[in-house]
């Protein structure tokens, strides 16, 4: 015998006191439902489920109450299809689709690079076509906004790595040994390797979000729709505007991080600025200088293509956006040291003193 | 059911909404309507808790929504659903995990139950269970609206808030989606709050029309009754080349 108000919102706190009261009845009780007042589709199935998913024999209900029930057991009747289970197959299939699209990302690239070098040709050919309106654009938004913030890690990198050198130097009293590490260091590897991370973060993901987004918005699709060169007016200025910047942050960048070390090395080890500027240009050779900028240039070429590559992935779903953007992310920087490691290769008979 | 009292919305310095009063009894079907930026979005953002105004009062079901604190609020929100204009599918989940969201959050079914319920729900909203498994970015717009509809119920809400429910739907599918929004109605015993453009979806559906116009209601009667209003915008509105067609259509039918 039930009555009273069977709604979601009613039962919803003693939901499960009820859920087994209802199943300690014996199937063969006599259910009577007639003075039940309200009944929606969750009050429905909570007793679907306690009958077993069948009708119980002796029942007295209302009709319009049967018919929500019925109409229940109805849908009920026909499952859901359910995901399947992961199996074996399935991680041999997950092996193979990783595969296949690591090589649909290479192609992809390849694809991204053939046309842009064909609008490089185009724009080389019409000077007047050059998107320099979107390029000064996103050098100043690459490059200049991105000053404070490098800056203060070179600063502060600049600063620990002096510091802790002059420890390890003043215990040989090898003192004036900073300024080539310092030099070196900084100027050929740090400085290089240390912009591209903050800038893979901060430019690559935000040039990866707003392709995406633009995909996503179909803001893409009207460009093409307009006869407009999506490569020419949304990737080129990227890719030219970062290489270019990226060249000049690294000589900021680094410059700064070696005022930070000729800090730390004054209040450590007494040297002062004036013999640390003079040192300099005789341990470390001009060629140092030429090498990071080369790595800034290249740095910021990859970063910026990667991130469009995954930019224009992006599928029109909140999804595909963050995993692109992490995914662009992530790539830059692992491509980044990659191609830093082939550097010091190719390289390593070039500025280094003996 | 709602009832809304001095309404001032103020976007800057624009003044949105000056003082409007609305209120909407239990069982009707009341539509929106009014040019653009003349707020009737806004007001039904209102209505959900998303938006606050600037002054003035919202009682839903009786109790102040703006007055209620965190748990009594969610106890409230959880007695309407809503359909936004782009569906707003979770795009993580597919279609059946999309409408058993709601249900598991509320933590009172189990996952048998909850299965039957998906069933019904996309029963009621004339989908096959074939369809459960895909995403919603597989989906053709007028399932996304389905869908959507299938989650907004999937807490038996009393009140149902729809924002341009037929918005991007060809005429054929849009006359289909109203049809099932009217027949839910019925059966389901809902009060419907639509914001439209579509004098069509209007005259198919709407019990009461509200027209927004010059920061305050122009009109809060049936349709024959706004059909007499003697003002610009209600003229250009429904009596427009458009308007007359839709009524004349909308009447035609038996």
């Amino acid at each position: 015998m039930l009555s009273g108000s069977w709604t979601l919102r009613d039962l919803s706190t003693d939901a499960a006191v009820l859920r087994s009261r209802l199943a300690a009845v014996p199937p063969a009780a006599q259910w009577t439902l007639a003075a039940v007042e309200r009944l929606d589709s969750f009050g429905a199935a909570l007793l679907w489920h306690a009958w077993g998913q069948r009708w119980p024999q002796h029942l007295d209900i209302a009709a319009e109450h049967r018919q929500i029930i019925d109409e229940l057991a109805r849908a009920g009747a026909r499952p859901l299809p359910r995901p399947r289970p992961f199996g074996v197959l399935d991680l041999i299939a997950l092996l193979g689709g990783t595969l296949l699209l690591f090589l649909r990302h290479l192609t992809d690239f390849v694809r991204l690079l053939g046309t842009l070098v064909g609008d490089l040709y185009t724009v080389l050919r019409q000077p007047r076509s050059w998107p320099l309106l979107e390029i000064s654009a996103n050098l100043h938004k690459v490059g200049v906004k991105a000053m404070p913030v490098t800056a203060l890690v070179g600063f502060l990198i600049g600063v620990v790595l002096s510091y802790l050198s002059a420890l390890q130097l003043k215990a040989f009293g090898a003192d004036i040994f900073i300024v080539n590490i310092l030099g070196l260091g900084i100027i050929r590897e740090l400085g290089p390797v240390l912009v591209s991370v903050l800038v893979a973060g901060r430019s690559g993901s935000a040039m990866t979000a707003q392709l995406g987004v633009m995909r996503v918005t179909e803001e893409v699709d009207a460009l093409s729709a307009m006869g407009v060169s999506r490569s020419l007016r949304l990737v080129l200025p990227k890719v030219v505007a970062l290489t270019l910047a990226m060249p000049l942050l690294v000589l900021w960048t680094s410059s700064v991080a070696l005022f930070g070390g000729m800090v730390s090395a004054w209040l450590q080890l007494d040297l002062s600025f004036g013999f640390f500027l003079e040192t300099l240009p005789r341990v470390v050779p001009i060629a140092n200088v030429y090498i990071g900028l080369a790595k800034g240039a290249v740095f910021g070429l990859l970063i910026a293509l990667v991130a469009c590559h995954f930019g224009l992935r992006v599928a029109p779903n909140t999804e595909s956006l963050s995993a692109n953007t992490t995914a662009s992310v992530v790539t830059a920087i692992t491509l980044v040291i990659l191609v830093d490691a082939v550097f010091a290769i190719a390289t390593r008979s070039i500025g280094v003193p003996l | 059911m709602v009832d809304m009292r001095g309404i001032v919305t103020r976007f800057g310095s624009n003044l949105v909404h000056d003082g409007i009063d609305l209120a909407i009894a239990a069982g009707e079907i009341v539509a929106l309507v009014g040019g653009s930026g003349s707020g009737k979005t806004t007001l039904l953002r209102h209505i959900i808790g998303l938006t606050r105004p600037a002054a003035g009062s919202v009682a839903l079901f009786g109790e102040d929504l703006l007055a209620a604190d965190g748990a009594r609020r969610a106890a409230l929100q959880r007695r309407f659903g809503v359909l936004f204009q782009q569906g707003a599918l979770f795009s993580a989940f597919n279609v059946a995990d999309n409408i058993a969201f709601p249900l598991r959050e509320s933590r009172v079914a189990n996952a048998a139950e909850i299965r039957d319920l998906v069933a019904l729900k996309l029963a009621m909203v004339e989908l096959e269970p074939e369809h459960a498994l895909l995403m919603p970015a597989e989906l053709s717009g007028g399932m996304v609206k389905r869908v959507a509809l299938a989650r907004a119920l999937a807490l038996e809400p009393e009140l149902l808030l729809l924002d341009e429910p037929t918005a991007g739907l060809d005429p054929d599918r849009s006359a289909a989606f109203v049809q099932l929004i009217r027949t839910l109605q019925r059966r389901l015993g809902l009060t419907v709050v639509l914001v439209t453009h579509d004098v069509d979806t209007l005259a198919a559906l709407a019990t009461r029309v509200a027209v927004l116009g010059e920061r305050r209601i122009l009109s809060y009667a049936s349709l024959q009754d706004t059909l007499a209003v003697e003002h610009p915008f209600i003229r250009r509105f429904f009596h427009g080349e458009h308007g007359r067609r839709a009524l004349a259509r909308a009447n035609g039918e038996p």
